[in-house]
């Protein structure tokens, strides 16, 4: 039997990610399952959850099981002048999960970038995103979006920590109406709330989007901001990984540790994004690295939820030996096994297995 | 993927009327208007399946993708707040989250003040940004009991016409939050759905509207 067949859907793709980021060069990166407690308390926002399983270690020092992989990666690397980190990591992490409120184990994939980032980098990012995605399934999105752009707009119409916080929110649930009521709380002028509320209405393919940004008078730096992201995107155009990538505002993280490009992949069948990442310079900046960031994880434990390959049966063929001759039984076991098929051999098969042919000796 | 979009619908008479609306809109399904126990209804020729579930639990079918959209209170959206896209306001369905007491009721300050409520976050929250300590008791219904047999100070709940208090001797105390129906997507569901989604939510926009003028 093929090595294909024996594996799930998940394990597949594990090693099929694991070639595709070593043929650009990604070293994996194996670590400890603990990690000191410190570390999460002092950058909780960053986490997708707040609460991390901890323990105290034999020297008395307050332990936790890794709930995140990439504040390890930040904190273990160091800064190198002109020199980018390329690592890959397939990890198990302990978060608690939102349907049951217990800890789960997660096994998460991703790759981290880290260090004198540029465009190249970048692109090469989001180019391994969606190839990524490839690998599980031919249909998916990969959702992108600019958190400077918000930004850029969010400073020109002048809008107060809180406020932002409330449109970023608002703009996730693609709520119209959320925005449009912070903007008059805020007397935010009519030029700038048509054009936060147009960033609600306004997404899917890349062109499309920009056509209608540019459709407003902007500033200088919301420009800029916008000229970035398509420029990355015509780069993935031309290697014609582009074609299911869309330009989607709702795609938020914390500003407080995200800048930059930010993205969320899905795949068709899956009710939640599995692929989710983007640039997190200030998380960098705050861990005291003078470096830049980019990266992105998956969640392949999303993909039992596909049942694609649903089995028919359990084995090709099940033996019921009950009083017979028990070596006469294991030959024809083995002989059956060594023609390709899968035997099940007991005294008496479980009625709740499910085979092709029934032998009772 | 199946590419019949999935609709999740209030059971009650809120769910009737966005039904009527979702009708209008060019989505209908005759057989949704029979008497009988069904729960689950399908118009393949419009692509559109429609389910009713207790209203409390629209949003969880969305969130985990069971359902592609549906229609939901802003009342569980802000209780729950589960992770969806909250597409539109349909403007039906619409009431007041309120608190409530005895008439003779009077905060007294220097005490803990007991909540008992359905909406325990809401509650929570509404608190909270006052400053309050509160102690919340999570009833499942019959809330307005909870005064009247000194289980409580307040009640938080929702208030439409104001008749159940009335009749059972409670008035507002303050009207907080206007609450109204909202269509829902599920956030993934919706990028490989989103030209009928679309369709959808452009329609019911223009009643939603229509009606307002």
């Amino acid at each position: 039997m093929s090595l294909d067949l024996v594996l799930r859907d998940d394990e597949r793709a594990v090693f099929a990610l694991r070639e595709l980021y070593g043929k650009y060069g990604y070293a994996q990166y194996k670590m400890s399952k603990f990690e000191e407690y410190d570390l999460y308390a002092l950058n909780k926002e960053f986490l997708v959850s707040d609460n991390v399983i901890t323990f105290t270690d034999t020297d008395g020092k307050l332990m936790a099981l890794k709930p995140d992989v990439t504040l390890s990666i930040i904190k273990n690397g160091k800064d190198a002048e002109k020199s980018v980190q390329k690592v890959f990591y397939n990890e198990n992490v302990y978060r608690v999960s939102k349907g049951t409120k217990n800890f789960k184990e997660i096994m998460q994939t991703g790759l981290e970038c880290v260090g004198d980032i540029d465009d190249y980098s970048i692109t090469e990012v989001i180019m391994l995103a969606v190839k990524s995605l490839q690998t599980v399934s031919n249909d998916y999105v990969l959702d992108i979006s600019s958190l400077d752009i918000l930004n850029a707009i969010f400073d020109k119409a002048s809008l107060s920590q809180s406020s932002k916080k409330q449109i970023l929110n608002y703009l996730s649930q693609k709520n119209v109406k959320g925005v449009e009521s912070v903007c008059d709380e805020q007397k935010v002028s009519e030029n700038d709330k048509l054009l936060l509320t147009s960033l609600v209405s306004t997404y899917g393919k890349p062109e499309k989007v920009k056509n209608a940004l540019l459709s407003f008078s902007l500033d200088e730096n919301t420009k800029q901001a916008i000229d970035k992201l398509f420029s990355v995107i015509d780069c993935l155009n031309q290697l014609n990984v582009a074609d299911k990538i869309n330009v989607d505002f709702s795609v938020v993280n914390d500003l407080n540790y995200y800048n930059g490009l930010v993205f969320k992949g899905f795949i068709s069948g899956i009710p939640t994004s599995i692929l989710s990442g983007g640039q997190y310079d200030k998380l960098m900046t705050k861990m005291n690295r003078s470096a830049c960031a980019i990266g992105f994880a998956i969640y392949l434990d999303e993909l039992s939820k596909l049942n694609e390959n649903k089995k028919e049966f359990d084995v090709d063929v099940a033996i019921e030996y009950g009083n017979a001759d028990k070596k006469q039984a294991l030959k024809m076991a083995y002989e059956l096994v060594e023609q390709g098929n899968s035997v099940l051999c007991e005294k008496k098969i479980p009625c709740s297995v499910r085979y092709k042919q029934i032998i009772k000796l | 993927m199946s590419s019949i979009l999935n609709v999740a619908l209030p059971k009650g008479r809120l769910g009737e009327k966005v039904y009527d609306m979702f009708e209008k809109a060019g989505f209908p399904c005759p057989s949704i208007k029979e008497n009988n126990r069904k729960l689950i209804f399908e118009n393949k020729e419009v692509g559109v399946r429609y389910f009713w579930v207790k209203p409390s639990d629209v949003a969880i079918y969305v969130e985990r993708g069971a359902a592609d959209i549906g229609v939901a209170g802003k009342d569980i959206l802000l209780e729950y707040n589960p992770e969806v896209y909250e597409l539109l306001d349909l403007d039906i369905g619409k009431c007041h989250m309120a608190v409530a007491a005895k008439a003779d009721f009077v905060d007294d300050r220097s005490k803990t003040l007991v909540v008992a409520t359905k909406f325990a976050n809401i509650a929570k929250s509404y608190y909270a940004k006052r400053g309050r300590e509160i102690d919340v008791i999570h009833l499942n219904g019959s809330i307005e009991l909870a005064p009247i047999l000194n289980l409580s100070d307040v009640i938080v709940d929702i208030v439409e016409t104001g008749a159940t208090l009335k009749e059972n001797k409670l008035e507002v105390v303050e009207k907080f939050l206007p609450i109204s129906a909202r269509l829902i997507a599920n956030k993934a569901n919706f990028k490989f759905k989103s030209e009928i989604i679309e369709k959808i939510t452009a329609q019911l926009k223009e009643q939603t509207e229509k009606k307002n003028d």
